[in-house]
């Protein structure tokens, strides 16, 4: 059993307006999967109906050969850990203690940690270098290592797929860089499958095993990141003047903005169906 | 990749126990026996408890700053468990200590010496002393405790529940919903229990109920508008209130009255235990759902991807709150802001885990209701005031503070 990830025919709504039309998609083990899209395309969507925050009513969701309804909160939450787009930090926990919260899902209903968890946590927080910011407080911290303690988190959950909204958006390069880096090694290095929400094509040239093109919750283009990411759907899906060419790093994908050439009318079109 | 203790690796680092504590307790100890080599035992206990101002302040700071440095700012033992029995432990200390006050004292003139006498059975029984002691000082103390306690709970699972740093039963209105079931049930001739505590009980969900509507958006429960809810809930609840007086003519006027002062003072053995039995098993309850709380304060979303189910922690949140809420009230009125100074406070000190703080609150909060009422009792020249004047008088301008600092 490869895929661990399988919808046939997935479709979410929010009351009447539909968000997501009848995807069939499967991930398989230790990919890669980047997702892109348009504003407002049903990807952090879509990112909720995997992880079980939103239940979607219609369609076929199997996660690791078992389906949805079999799974309760907590071997959910064994299976699939979520970093999800913005984090409310109110409460002024210590970046230890945040990471060790990942353990709850293998732990009782206290959360009564052992030494093991430490070491798992410990472990995470080396893994995306956040260890020499143990005991600072989390409300304290910027937004790049914010983020990098959300990572360290799902990492100590353990899971064996871990989802990722958008986590490269508030970092500057060096550690746009470093995350996908760091993704690319957990994949390597504990073969867990990363579902990852982009908005950067050129990092989702380099580092996506497969690619997810979605619009208005519908795909518009899934496979090999030089099948999706071709002059013509790109102009498609966004509406939007662009050159795609190859990187000078050879064998990527590169996508260049033009300026000034948005095609608005082709905005519109879409704004009235 | 060898396996280092937590310890040596600096995730943990250990605290040295310290120095002021041997030297506490040898001052502690020459003080205890000099004044055996005095007199009584009696005159010993007297003495102890007679440590100067200075000295206990001293003190005290110290221990606030034991306290502070197990906080996970500074971290700590790795066992969660020993933190908790630690922490527990010491605030026992205190909730002792403060009920030691609590019955020594009080606005008899002159009843020191004779309480501690007959507190300690050296004076013979049946004497006027007893009887304050025993009927009136003593279940008043364990009633303040236990509301003191439930109302300190009730904030923290507030602010937890609703991520809200200002909520609490008082201010969000659940306390005069709970008072409206009340007055109603005691208008409708119903003994305090179960009658009336049911009555306030359904009062309370009502009041929740009608918060939640009204101050929910679309998903997201906003900060402002919860507050300005639980203003008008409070608003109308008085309304309401006075109306009933005011058609109210006969004796159970008198009763009215006296539960609205938020008055500790009307109670017996019998209904402290009624309301023991009541909210000892919320607290349980709730320290077993202290780690969803705290996963809860990282939102909903997360908290769900990270195993915890919503709906049903909720549902018990909510329920059992205001059940414990609404038990307080209908036993004394609704006493205001202990919920917001209790939970506050300890969270400065110990750290926004719940594991720790639920029990703290338990035992903080009863610490400083019996202190709140013995000020109430010994403050006026003469008589007395009803305790939920202290507490406001304190957590009103707390909660002004705590508006401002939120609002930056
Ligand atoms: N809780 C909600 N209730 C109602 N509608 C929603 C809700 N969340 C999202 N939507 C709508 O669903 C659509 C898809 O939203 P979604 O957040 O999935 O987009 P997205 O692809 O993640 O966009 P972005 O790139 O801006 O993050 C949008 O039109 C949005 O307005
Ligand atoms: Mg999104």
């Amino acid at each position: 059993m490869n895929t661990v990830i399988d919808t046939k025919k997935l479709s979410h709504s929010y009351g009447d307006v539909l968000v997501l039309k009848d995807l069939s998609l499967s991930i398989q083990k230790g990919d890669f999967f980047i997702i892109i899209g348009p504003n407002g395309s049903g990807k952090t969507t879509l990112m909720k109906v995997i992880s079980g925050i939103e239940k979607s009513g219609k369609g076929r969701l199997e996660i690791l050969g078992r389906p949805m309804r079999k799974y309760t909160r907590k071997t959910l939450a064994r299976a699939i850990s979520f970093v999800p787009q913005m984090v409310p930090v109110d409460f002024p926990f210590t970046v230890t203690e945040l990471v060790l919260m990942g353990r709850s899902p293998h732990l009782g209903t206290l959360g009564l940690e052992q030494e093991k968890d430490i070491q798992i946590a410990r472990q995470a927080m080396a893994f995306t270098g956040v260890e020499g910011l143990a005991h600072r407080k989390i409300d304290q911290l910027s937004g790049g290592e914010r983020q990098r303690v959300f990572i360290a988190r799902a990492i100590c959950q353990e899971p064996q797929i871990m989802l990722l909204d958008e986590p490269t958006a508030s970092l500057d390069l060096a550690h746009q860089v470093r995350v996908m880096d760091l993704m690319e090694r957990l994949k390597q290095e504990r073969g867990i499958t990363i579902v990852m929400v982009s908005h950067d094509v050129n990092l989702a040239a380099m580092y996506g095993d497969r690619l997810l093109l979605l619009k208005e919750g519908q795909i518009v283009s899934m496979g090999l990141p030089e099948e999706v990411l071709t002059h013509n759907t790109l102009e498609e899906a966004y509406g939007c003047n662009l050159l795609v060419d190859e990187s000078p790093l050879g064998k990527f994908q590169r996508v260049t903005l033009v300026p000034g050439k948005c095609i608005d009318s082709g905005m519109k079109k879409t704004d009235l169906k | 990749m060898p396996a280092l203790s937590p310890a040596e690796h600096g995730i943990y680092d250990r605290h040295p126990v310290p120095a002021w504590i041997p030297a506490f307790a040898g001052m502690t100890t020459l003080r205890y026996l000099v004044a055996r080599a005095i007199k009584s035992p009696v005159s010993i206990f007297y003495c102890l408890l007679q440590a100067d101002i200075t000295e206990s302040l001293f003190l005290f700071l110290r221990i606030l700053r034991f306290f502070a440095a197990m906080s996970p700012v500074n971290t700590k033992k790795p066992d969660i468990l020993k933190r908790v029995l630690t922490i527990s432990l010491l605030l026992l200390f205190l909730l002792l200590v403060a009920m030691l006050l609590g019955i020594l004292m009080g606005s008899t003139p002159g009843g020191f010496k004779e309480a501690i006498q007959s507190l300690f059975g050296t004076r013979e029984t049946g004497s006027m002393m007893d009887t304050i002691i025993w009927r009136i000082r003593f279940p008043r103390i364990l009633l303040a405790t236990l509301v003191g306690a439930a109302l300190s709970l009730g904030g923290l699972v507030f602010q937890a529940l609703l991520r809200n740093p200002l909520a609490e039963p008082y201010i969000l209105g659940i306390s005069s919903g709970s008072g409206i079931g009340a007055i109603f049930g005691i208008l409708m001739g119903f003994s305090r229990f179960p009658g009336v505590g049911a009555m306030a009980f359904a009062g309370s969900m009502v009041t929740l109920l009608l918060l939640l509507v009204m101050s929910s958006g679309q998903t997201m429960i906003k900060k402002d508008s919860l507050l300005l809810s639980g203003v008008m809930v409070n608003a109308f609840c008085g309304a309401l209130i006075m109306f009933l007086i005011s058609i109210t003519q006969d004796s159970r006027l008198h009763n009215i009255i006296f539960w609205l002062l938020g008055d500790l003072s009307m109670t017996d053995m019998g209904h402290v235990g009624i309301l023991a039995v009541t909210i000892v098993p919320c607290f349980i309850l709730l320290f077993w759902l202290s780690n969803s709380m705290n996963l809860l304060l990282m939102g909903k979303e997360m908290a769900q991807t990270m195993g915890v189910n919503i709906k049903v922690v909720t549902a018990i949140l909510l329920i059992v709150t205001s059940f414990m809420v609404s038990a307080t009230v209908s036993h004394c009125g609704p006493v205001g802001f202990v919920g917001l100074v209790m939970p506050h406070l300890l969270r400065l000190v110990f750290g926004p885990d719940h594991r720790v703080l639920v029990p703290a609150c338990v035992l903080g909060g009863g610490t400083y209701m019996v202190l709140c009422d013995l000020l109430a009792r010994t403050l006026p020249e003469q008589g007395e005031m009803p305790a939920g004047v202290i507490t406001a008088l304190i957590g009103a301008p707390l909660f002004i503070i705590l508006l401002k600092r939120t609002g930056r």
